[in-house]
Formats: C-alpha cells, structure tokens, sequence
C-alpha cells in the first residue's frame, strides 16, 4: 500500500526516468549475483590499493564544492546533506 | 646413563616448550587487543572560484571566493576477544574562506563581517568488523560550525558479505540536524546594520537519509558497485541572504519550498587492465521533487609505471536540468510562489579535469618510513554559464 503510494507520487512528481533506471539497476543486479566467484588467492589484483571503490580522502574538497555549486550530490559515498555552502 | 640424560633434557626442553606455548599466545593475544594506531591522514587543499552570478546580489555580480580547508584523521585499530576488529576514526577539519560575493549581503560594505569565516568540522567514527560471519557495523556523529552555521550529523550502517564473499550488501541511515542565523539582506531587514555578537533569529534544516549499495566481484579484474540515496529535507532549505530581484524591480529574499526528496543512484567499477592500468568510472543519475535532474559521467585511467608510483588523468561531466523555481536576474513576478536566482540550481553543463599523481616507495617519502604515501591531485572546473574553479589538493597518510 505504502510503495504503491510512494510510487504514485514519484510518478507525479516525474520520476519515470528514475524508476527506468531502478529497474535498470535490479535486473543488472540478478546478472551480478550469477557471476563466477573469485578465490582469496586470486585477489591479489582486485586489492591493489587504486581498485578501491569508494571515493578517496584526497577528493574531499572536490566533493564537498561540487555538492555546493551543482544541484546534485548522493550516491557517491560523500557527503549529502547539512551544512551550509553558503557563498 | 648417557641416554637418560639426554631423554631428561629433551623431556626439560618439551616441557618447557609446553609452558613457553601458552605464554606466547596470551602475549600475542593481548598485544592484539590492545587499541592500537592503524593510520594517520592529512589532507589540505586550495580552492579559489570566480564567476559572476552570484545568488547573493540576486543573480548577477562576483561569485570570487577562495578556500583554504585541512583534514587531519586518526584510525586506530582493536581486536576483541571474539576476533572482531573495531575500528576507531577521529577526524578534525577546519576551513577558512573568503567570499567576495558573502560581503555583498551588506551592498555597501566593502569588507564587511561576513567576508570571511572560519568553518570548524570534527568527526567520530567506529565500526566493527566480524571476518567470519562477513558483517560489519558502525556509528558515527558529526558536528559542523560556523558564524551562522551550525549541522550536528548522525549515522548508523550495516553491511554483510554474500555466502561466496564475491558481493556485499550495504546500508546506512542519516540526519543532518542543521540550525542557521536568519541574516537577511541589509536592505531586507527592519533595523539598522546588526553587528556581529547580536542574536539573530534561527531556522532548522532538516536532511533524513537511506543509502543502499551492493559491490561485486565480476572476475579477478573488474568490480562494481551499485549505489542508491532517498534523501528528504525539511525546514528552511534556501538561503537568507539570497536575493531576488522580481520583474518589477522589488527585491526579496529567496523563498523555496520546506521539502526536497532526492533521490540519486550511481554505478561505479574499477576494471584492472594491466599492471600499469587501471580505470575507474562512475555514473550517477539524480532527480528530485523540484523537478532538478542531472547526469554525471567520470573516467580516471590510473597509469603505473611502477608499482610505487601512478599518474592519473581525470575527467567528469555534469549535464543539469534547472528546478522549476529558478529564474535569473528580473524575471520572476509576484505570482511566482517560490523563487531563486541561484544559478547553482540553474540549467548547465560543467566539466571538471585535471590529474592526480601518488608516490608510496617502500622505504618512505625522503626516507621516512612512517610517511607511507604522498598524493597531488589538481582539478580545473568549468561551467557553461562562466563559472570557472581550481582546485588543488594533497594527501599524506602516515602508518
């Protein structure tokens, strides 16, 4: 009842776009959890420090301006609300 | 005789052996349960912007500003009697700003109070990771303070490994709890010039948020992650000392609806094509109920000629659709019921370039062993309605 709700509304409001991509994302997401598993031994590639998947500290400040000056900012592990960005 | 002595010797040395077993493991056992110091990180950067669409003078004049912001963090480390490792992240950062278009909230102050301000932003972090069952969980708490400024931030997150430890699921809840000084436009206000130690009237910013993400191992070279945000806002989510100057010539304060539900998702991987490339992407799309929607796309090719030492060009696109709410300079009227001149929430294009360089020898910088890594990363910003930033950052971690 509630998801129907919250769906109707994302509707509304012109979300179509994004529940494409939701849709998009879950079916990728089945294909992901059919792939091949890797063994701990045959990691050694994907634990080279510049593999890491999340943004890393030297791109703070460039995260924190861009979330200030652009109307966008979430889903990239930064920061994506409070404060002021007031100038 | 001989050999019972020698039997008595080795009987002495086994049990001795016996005795000495347990004595190093509890000795090892207790030196891992001890907190101990993992990681040390400094991160400090200068940032200088100019354009001239400045929200501040309702649309038009300077936007110059320059920033000079220090992150110093501390991770210490701990193992519990259940071999869980907790973590412990301690961060302090401090900013300080100039902003020529912040002085302009008094049009005829030349270098007024609020030309430039220091922003103070202290952080604590703690998670705790059990290997065996493949779960982690954390906390956190935040504090951001300024003049007019003050965000008290809280999280919690969870994560937990898939059975064959390829993929991961996550998630974290959110708040922002903001408060901010109603510093209107000189012109705006009912008395005189308010100098600064005067109580101002305060209004809440409220931002409530859900993250979800799931990473996976596709092959021994490629990974991906898939992230997804609802964010909702409420209170004053626009700025005081906003101008807008209507069709008329009336100027106002900028008003904007008191909620925001945003909704972001992202795709990033990082693809390990050979020993000396690596490429990482990401792609996000985002929209929101004041009908702001944007595109981001970036491509950063790390090369390593050695495995010491890597060089990384960058790009980002950003493609934005304007809200509904935004105007520039004199064209809102007073039938508009929400209103803003801040071209932040314009339509544009921005891109941002630049290259990022990291040493990590294994003797140290300049030979200090403790200096583990040194990172320069440089970043120009260019948007299409002529505002233009650099950026310039650098990173070294002690362990």
């Amino acid at each position: 009842m509630m998801t129907n709700h919250l769906f109707t509304h994302l509707k509304q409001k012109g979300y179509s776009q994004f529940i494409m991509i939701l849709l998009l994302s879950s079916v990728l997401l089945v294909q992901l959890s059919a792939c091949t598993s890797v063994k701990e031994y045959q990691k050694n590639k994907l634990n080279d420090s510049e593999m890491v998947l999340s943004n890393r500290k030297i791109e703070k400040t460039e995260l924190s301006f861009m979330s200030y000056r652009e109307g966008a900012s979430g889903a990239n592990a930064g920061k994506s609300g409070g404060g002021c960005g007031c100038n | 005789m001989k050999k019972l002595t020698l039997s008595m010797i080795a009987l002495y040395l086994g049990v001795l052996s016996l005795f000495a077993q347990p004595v190093r493991q509890m000795d090892s056992t207790y030196k891992k349960r001890k907190l101990s110091f993992e990681e040390a990180n400094l991160v400090t950067s200068y940032y200088k912007q100019d354009g001239n669409n400045s929200s501040i003078t309702g649309g038009i004049g300077t936007e110059r500003l320059t920033d000079i912001s220090s992150q110093f963090s501390v991770k210490l480390k701990k193992i519990d009697k259940k071999w869980r490792k907790h973590t412990i992240d301690m961060e302090l950062g401090i900013d300080h700003y100039t902003s020529a278009s912040s002085d302009r909230i008094d049009l005829k102050a030349n270098s007024s109070a609020s030309y430039n301000d220091t922003r103070v932003y202290p952080s604590l972090n703690w998670s705790m990771e059990n290997e065996k069952k493949g779960t982690t969980i954390g906390a956190g708490g935040s504090v951001s303070a300024e003049f007019d400024y003050l965000s008290i931030g809280g999280q919690f997150n969870a994560s937990k490994k898939t059975k064959d430890k390829s993929g991961e699921w996550g998630v974290k809840v959110f708040t922002f709890l903001d408060n901010m000084k109603m510093i209107l436009p000189v012109e705006l206000r009912s008395g005189p010039f308010i100098p600064r130690g005067t109580k101002y009237p305060m209004t809440d910013r409220n931002t409530f948020g859900t993250s979800l993400s799931y990473t996976q191992i596709i092959n021994a070279k490629l990974q991906l992650a898939l992230l997804a945000d609802i964010i909702y806002q409420q209170g004053f989510l626009g700025l005081p000392f906003h101008r807008v100057y209507f069709s008329d010539n009336s100027v106002h304060m900028e008003n904007l609806p008191t909620t925001r539900l945003k909704i972001p998702v992202s795709l990033r991987f990082s693809y390990f094509a050979s020993d000396q490339l690596i490429l990482r992407g990401y792609y996000r799309y985002y929209q929101d109920d004041w009908d702001l929607s944007a595109h981001t796309i970036s491509l950063e090719p790390v090369f390593k000629p050695t495995a010491f030492f890597s060089i990384s060009p960058f790009y980002r696109l950003y493609v934005q659709q304007a809200t509904r709410y935004f105007a520039p300079f004199g064209v809102h009227t007073a039938a508009n019921q929400f209103y803003t001149s801040n071209f932040d929430l314009s339509s544009f294009t921005s891109h941002f370039f630049g290259s990022g360089l990291r040493l990590a020898p294994p003797g140290g910088i300049l030979g200090w062993e403790k200096l583990s890594a040194m990172e320069v990363r440089y970043g120009h910003y260019t948007r299409t309605n002529n505002l233009f930033s650099d950026v310039l950052s650098v990173h070294l971690t002690i362990r």
